[in-house]
């Protein structure tokens, strides 16, 4: 089992293919050992060569300890074409009563809840639609901590793997992103690196925001811009993955 | 996979041809787009590329460039392209390349074949190329106004009641008031079974009877063919209502006989034309010629107002909508000159009142100003006449003006010397214009050869449009310098990048579609009506003309025709919507005021008056034949 501060405070430069393999040889979970084998990618793989998928989770809350995941969309990608056909939307039953709030948020009800199946029904068919694939994410802390929390206390084991966070990739492009004094006086704002602000200045249009599948679109699309804009086809997976 | 693709089903459901979808169809498509994101200046289909794709811009703008690099079209929010390949050779004709950052929806070929197979509304919306796009939206416009629609056999009362000519006038009355009606037709000789066009000699009317024989205190023994109007204007069983109507209007008759294949089948009246459509520019006509001074014309402008509004309103065609204006505008004018005559005494010699432009090719629209002229017989002596004219053309001019429409800006007038003239003087005129074309010549035939007689002795303006028709159509120096001069004024189709580019934003510009648009329009179908040797003076008339001789191909004459009148609708409209909204009306339309499919009907219409005027300059060549 990998140690959790460890992966959380990882930079780029991390060894994925050695940790991957690692948590093969360990894993108990066939399921898991099956995700493990097929999502070994070679660090200097080229963008263009990389099976993507975009992956959204809503939760209860923020805290995989005490929140649960009630929905997730995914969407598998390349860099050229982002596959709708093939995309992926369940509501799960969340272990925890949802608190009023997050409801409003993500407009799924009570009654969706409580007929939607339990995550361990679902967890099969999701990690076999991000197996092989680089997950990309808006907000790595969401979907790596819950999905880890889940597996932990579902399967007994955790697991880790590479993702590629458009969050972490704007905040690359603006590493300024508060303005200095000037700045401030002439009312310029923050950067901000919400997903929809980030979207604006790429000129993706306005998405409605908290639908899974909708953000694991925009996530998708949002990253196709960014290579376009700042990397190439060529560049090498291990540049962008965390 | 059962899953949702909110955001693309809800965009592509909100413009064509997928508003049309069935929801199964929709759900479906969304959920088979793929997405791909394009930056500014990437390629993205080069020229021969296999189309896998039908591809949908959601966001971004694209454009297309023919082989040799120009130009050919710019793709905004909504717009499709890859589907001419599609349905052709499967390869691209048209290398297309983000013009902005742009993302694209993908719909796949298999889909699109499935939609062009099965959805009637998908397939005709991807088949038609871009002018036949127009040309759908040009007849979807057209809506369920029944004068349009309602053909005058409808209307018709059978049994015609004629009488001979020989017949003495009170028998006529006798006869009229046996059958209750107003009026008889009057049949050289004995009528017999049935009456021929040949037959119809003339018209009598009660007020003729009132006018001619009571009035006068004429013998009641008279002979009808003394009293009766003569030139009877008739119509045929299959015309539609409005074109009777606008004959009624032009020629101030309340009956028109209808023919059958040159066979007299019946009459059909005003007022049966009127309990149709209540509220038509026929009862501002008729106000007109009732009211005796400038203020009691004065006070029907608001109805001429209501009465635009009205016809926009029910969806009238721009002939219909044209001929009405212009038929209340001729009636302001005849009635100006009655009032003018009384005042001033009876006219020294014979003369017509020349109506020049929009109003001689029954094309007038709320926004207008006056050009008019005045033949004279050629026994006008200046010294002695010219006096009389000058002040009834400047009780005219000045009367026009307080009724709204405002004076010429080039001096166009009747008040100026120039333009009141002897027959034979404006023959001379028109013949230096023709033979030796100068700038300002060229200036003026674009105005004065779209004539029409208002008043007086009409046949002098048959005279002048003859001999104009006749000569023109010989000069091919002329012919070529006209061509020219029509290709001056270019379509706005740059417009539509800025437009694109500028979306969400502010648009400082507008297109002023009479001087972009109808106008150039006009004068490209005027260039082609004089090389026929056309007389008519409307331009769908024109169209008529020009390629029943052959000098434009059917599907040329029919681009221009729709496109003309989806112009000339959306700028009716675009009136109609500032005078109810109590603003002045003008020609200068937003572009962003109107829906996708009237902004992509625009571009289409201004890119077959760009290839028309490309045409043009191909056909006639000024200094040779």
């Amino acid at each position: 089992m990998y140690d959790r501060r460890s992966w959380q405070a990882a930079g780029t430069s991390r060894d994925w293919p050695r940790i991957m393999q690692r948590q093969a040889e360990s894993a108990h979970s066939p399921l898991l050992r099956d995700f493990l084998e097929k999502s070994r990618i070679e660090a200097s793989r080229p963008l263009s060569d990389v099976p993507l998928v975009a992956l959204d989770l809503e939760t209860t809350g923020l805290d995989p300890a005490r929140h649960s995941i009630v929905s997730f969309g995914l969407v598998p990608f390349s860099l050229r074409r982002i596959v709708c056909r093939e995309s992926l939307y369940r509501v799960v039953q969340p272990r925890r009563e949802p608190d009023a709030e997050s409801i409003v948020i993500h407009h799924i009800t009570h009654s969706e809840m409580a007929e939607a199946p339990d995550i361990v029904e679902v967890l099969e068919t999701l990690l076999q639609a991000l197996a092989g694939r680089i997950v990309v994410v808006h907000y790595r802390a969401i979907e790596r901590r819950f999905l880890d929390a889940v597996l932990r206390s579902r399967l007994g084991e955790g697991l880790v793997f590479p993702v590629i966070d458009t969050m972490a990739l704007e905040a690359r492009r603006h590493p300024r992103r508060k303005p200095g004094v000037i700045g401030r006086w002439l009312g310029r704002k923050p950067v901000s690196l919400r997903l929809a602000a980030c979207r604006q200045r790429y000129n993706l249009p306005q998405y409605a925001a908290h639908h899974a599948l909708t953000d694991a679109l925009a996530t998708a699309e949002l990253f196709q811009a960014q290579v376009a804009h700042a990397y190439t086809p060529d560049t090498p997976i291990s540049s962008l993955w965390s | 996979m059962e899953v949702e693709q909110l955001e693309i089903r809800d965009h592509l459901g909100r413009h064509p041809p997928f508003d049309q979808l069935p929801d199964e169809w929709l759900d479906r498509v969304a959920n088979e787009v793929e997405v791909g994101y394009f930056k500014a200046g990437d390629d993205l289909l080069a020229f021969g590329d296999e189309v896998r794709d039908l591809g949908y811009i959601r966001s971004g703008a694209v454009e297309m460039f023919r082989r040799d690099g120009e130009l050919y079209n710019r793709l905004g929010e909504g717009e499709l392209f890859g589907h001419m390949a599609l349905m052709t050779t499967g390869r691209a004709r048209f290398p297309v390349k983000a013009q902005e950052d742009t993302l694209v929806y993908f719909i796949p070929a298999a889909i699109f074949h499935e939609l062009f197979d099965q959805v009637e509304a998908f397939a005709d919306f991807v088949e038609v190329e871009d002018r036949t796009r127009l040309r759908q939206a040009a007849a979807a416009s057209v809506g369920g106004n029944p004068l349009l629609t309602t053909r005058v056999d409808h209307l018709v009362s059978l049994d015609p009641v004629v009488i001979s000519d020989k017949a003495r006038v009170q028998q006529a009355a006798e006869l009229m008031t046996r059958e209750n009606i107003s009026s008889v037709i009057v049949v050289a000789g004995e009528p017999g079974e049935s009456v021929t066009a040949g037959d119809m000699v003339g018209v009598l009317t009660d007020s003729d009877l009132r006018r001619r024989v009571v009035a006068e205190a004429m013998s009641f023994e008279t002979p009808v063919s003394e009293v009766m109007s003569t030139g009877v204007i008739t119509v045929e069983r299959d015309q539609f209502l409005f074109e009777a109507l606008m004959v009624m209007l032009k020629d101030k008759v309340h009956h028109l006989p209808v023919l059958d294949r040159g066979r007299l089948i019946g009459l059909v009246d005003l007022s049966d034309i009127a309990g149709h459509e209540s509220q038509s520019s026929l009862f501002v006509v008729r106000n007109i010629l009732y009211r005796n001074s400038i203020e009691g014309l004065e006070s029907l402008v608001g109805d001429v107002k209501d009465c635009f509004v009205r016809l926009v309103k029910e969806d009238a065609n721009s002939h219909m909508i044209g001929s009405a204006m212009a038929g209340i505008g001729r009636a302001f004018k005849q009635r100006l000159l009655e009032l003018g005559e009384e005042a001033l005494g009876p006219r020294p010699v014979p003369y017509c009142f020349l109506a020049l432009g929009s109003m001689a090719r029954d094309e007038q629209y709320i926004v207008t100003d006056q050009d008019n002229a005045m033949v004279f017989d050629d026994a006008f002596d200046p010294d002695k006449h010219d006096a009389y004219f000058l002040e009834l053309a400047r009780f005219v001019s000045d009367g026009l003006a307080r009724l709204g429409y405002t004076y010429c800006k080039g001096d166009v007038m009747a008040t100026n010397r120039q333009w009141r003239q002897p027959l034979s003087v404006w023959k001379q005129k028109f013949s230096d214009w023709i033979e030796r074309p100068q700038p300002e010549t060229l200036l003026h035939s674009s105005i004065f050869f779209d004539l029409d007689g208002v008043h007086g002795n009409t046949g002098f303006a048959s005279t002048l449009q003859s001999f104009i028709a006749g000569k023109a159509s010989q000069s091919p120096h002329f012919l070529g310098c006209l061509a020219r001069n029509a290709q001056n004024r270019t379509p706005p189709l740059g417009f539509f990048r800025d437009f694109v580019l500028e979306k969400g934003g502010r648009h400082e510009n507008s297109i002023n579609l009479k001087r972009r648009g109808s106008g150039p329009m006009v004068d490209v179908i005027r260039v082609h009506a004089l090389a026929a040797g056309s007389t008519a003076q409307n331009s769908f008339r024109r169209l008529d003309d020009i390629r029943a001789a052959g000098f434009l191909t059917a599907s040329m004459a029919d681009d221009l025709r729709d496109a003309l009148e989806f112009i000339s609708v959306v700028r009716a409209r675009h009136q109609a919507a500032a005078i109810e909204a109590g603003a002045s009306p003008n020609n200068n339309i937003d572009p962003e005021t109107l829906s996708n499919l009237e902004r992509r009907s625009l571009k289409d219409a201004f890119k077959v008056l760009a290839n028309a005027q490309k045409f043009l300059k191909f056909r006639y060549r000024p200094g040779g034949g």
